[in-house]
């Protein structure tokens, strides 16, 4: 029997789309072994996550309600779910491979004394133990890791598994958790937020991704593929050599260490295609490359390739689709 | 101010997919001619503490885990201009999981002396593991912040800057401290001088094993590891790539438009 605890993010019905993903994992980790799916939900006041929980497939709701808990502060969140996983008692946890489950995972499970392994693309069940697949090597290889001890604390990649279901007038549980926490526990404080504007969809969940690379030797090609991505309702991407040179925000970035896209279309200017990139994108449904060399790793993913300069071939593709998407 | 960046030395992660090769009893990479080099993000870790030290004073100092070849790693950091380095080498120990490692490195980091910082990369570019920073922070018990690209120094706090989803935050907290550190253009690594180099060359490093660290068996080592490898492998890469010619570049990008709207991207 797995029971599986998820932590929840976000406060609204339906949740969040990483809070969705993990109940779909949970769930079916969870069926195969007639465990139950836990879910730990940090607020400083009510909110209709609990309800969306259920809806969505969770059978019980650790609820911690608390002043501190009125938004992320890691050294609150290991200690707010070091307790709700005691009680709890679940053989594996599962958080969202986002910014503030990549700080809390490795932290909780030194605190369990559990296993630990991040950017979980697959989860299931093999007698006893529990199967995760990952990557390695940037991209290289996939391994599959076995975890025979609990229990083990992973986090599930944005985009990677599919979403529970809304079952209409599902309910669950709702255990009150009291929290121990004091003030002092806090050590990092969070002074401002810059950020990034964004016009029109937000990266990682857009439709249609269009990212530069260092092919485009400066900041002011961006601007073209700005305009592309706007004519196709999308968003703009780099690689981190183009987001290291200072061309364009970090937050850019896609690939192992920046964002994970999946896409309907990916537009890949002046990038190579190096493993670490494309571990952040070829997930996408078509990859468009334009490159200079013929012999780019990237068209190796790509289904449709145009080997040139990128100033003679934008201009005219974004008149084109200007006419085909207003035509 | 003295700050430690831990360091690993693997095969380059930049080469082309052609020369990645898997070894299948051991599941590890193959080595073979490759070139080693200091993890990507573990180089910029070095950058941020070698600005700090020129803004605010002190010392870096570079710890190691790795096999005795990983002297050249610390080599390269002392190149740079880090005051010292510090390298852990019993070949049993390379087979830790991560919670080993970070007993190593905290046990190293404790006899070195708590520093006023610690920095990790984070990410290492072999295994992909973001988890390091976070690790030893608890393992030493001390705050953490990850993913940052700048540290300063304000009113005797650190000020981070945190990159996240959206754009980035900044983070103050006490020394002493972990941060992992990821790039951007404010942490490009340097290039070494000739003299530092030199210097370099000639300077003693001590090289600690398990005895020197007082370490607990149990923690590390193959058989402490909470994860077992069951399978590695390469997955298969399709390379149907329909390459869209015609005579003008024009003429291709508008056949590419075309295409896209045929398959209903657009
Ligand atoms: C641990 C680790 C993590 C990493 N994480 C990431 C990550 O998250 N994301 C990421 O992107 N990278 C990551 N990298 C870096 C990665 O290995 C590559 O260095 C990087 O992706 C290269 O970026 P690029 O393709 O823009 O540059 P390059 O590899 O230099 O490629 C530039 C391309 O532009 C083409 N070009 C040049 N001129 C033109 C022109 N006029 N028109 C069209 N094409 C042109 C060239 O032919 C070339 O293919 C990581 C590396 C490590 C070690």
């Amino acid at each position: 029997m797995t029971d599986v605890l998820i932590v929840a993010g976000g406060q609204g019905n339906p949740p969040s789309q990483n809070t969705l993903e993990l109940l779909g994992a949970a769930r079916r980790l969870a069926d195969a072994t007639q465990g139950r799916v836990k879910a730990a939900v940090l607020e400083s006041a009510p909110t209709p996550l609990t309800a969306g929980l259920f809806g969505y497939g969770a059978d019980q709701v650790f609820r911690a309600e608390h002043p501190l808990l009125n938004g992320y502060q890691g050294d609150v969140y290991v200690a707010a779910l070091s307790q709700i996983a005691a009680q709890a008692a679940p053989q594996v946890i599962l958080l969202a491979d986002d910014s503030c489950g990549k700080e809390v995972a490795p932290r909780l499970a030194h605190r369990l004394n559990a296993g630990l392994v991040t950017e979980v693309l697959a989860v299931e069940g093999d007698g006893p133990a529990v199967l995760f697949r990952r990557q390695m090597y940037g991209g290289r290889t996939i391994a599959t890791l076995a975890a025979q001890r609990f229990p083990v604390v992973a986090t599930v990649k944005p985009r990677t598994m599919t979403p529970a279901s809304e079952l209409a007038g599902r309910t669950g549980e709702e255990i009150a958790v009291a929290l121990t926490l004091e003030a002092s526990l806090v050590r990092t404080k969070v002074v401002q937020k810059v950020a990034e504007e964004v016009r029109g969809v937000k990266l990682e969940n857009a439709r249609v991704v269009v990212s530069g690379g260092r092919g485009l030797k400066g900041p002011e090609p961006f601007k073209q593929l700005e305009e592309l991505a706007q004519i196709l309702r999308g968003a703009v991407g780099a690689s981190r050599a183009a987001t290291d040179a200072g061309w364009v925000p970090a937050s850019w970035q896609v690939g192992q260490t920046g964002k994970t896209v999946s896409p309907d279309l990916y537009i890949a200017v002046g990038i190579s295609g190096a493993t670490q990139h494309l571990a952040g994108m070829t997930g996408s449904k078509t990859i468009v490359a334009i490159n200079t060399d013929p012999d780019a790793p990237i068209f190796k993913v790509a289904h449709l390739g145009i080997v040139g300069d990128y100033k003679a071939i934008l201009p005219k593709l974004l008149e084109k689709c200007r006419d085909l998407t207003q035509g | 101010m003295h700050t430690i960046v831990c360091i690993k030395q693997i095969i380059d992660p930049e080469i082309p997919a052609d020369q990645f090769k898997l070894d299948a009893s051991t599941k590890r990479q193959v080595r073979g001619g490759l070139s080693l080099v200091i993890s990507a993000y573990d180089q910029n870790a070095l950058e941020v503490a070698l600005q700090l030290r020129e803004k605010v004073g002190g010392k870096v100092t570079a710890l190691c885990l790795g096999e005795s070849g990983a002297m050249g790693a610390i080599k390269t950091a002392l190149g740079m201009a880090v005051d010292e380095g510090v390298l852990v080498s019993d070949p049993p120990l390379l087979e830790s999981d991560p919670f080993g490692v970070v007993h190593i490195l905290a046990k190293a980091i404790q006899k070195i002396g708590v520093p006023d910082l610690v920095l990790t990369g984070c990410v290492s570019g072999d295994t992909g593991d973001k988890v390091m920073g976070p690790l030893i922070a608890e393992e030493l018990g001390l705050p953490c912040v990850t993913f940052v690209s700048k540290v300063e120094v304000k009113d005797g706090k650190a000020l981070v800057r945190r990159i996240v989803e959206d754009g980035y935050e900044l983070v103050e907290a006490a020394f002493p401290l972990v941060v992992s550190i990821i790039s951007d253009d404010s942490n490009v690594p340097r290039y070494s001088k000739l003299k530092d180099i030199m210097v370099a060359a000639k300077k003693q490093v001590p090289t600690w094993k398990t005895a020197d660290l007082g370490l607990d068996g149990e923690r590390v080592g193959a058989g402490a590891a909470r994860l077992q490898m069951r399978d590695v492998s390469i997955p298969e890469r399709d390379s149907k790539c329909e390459i869209l010619d015609g005579e003008t570049p024009e003429e291709r990008a508008e056949r590419l438009a075309l295409r896209l709207r045929e398959l209903k991207v657009i």
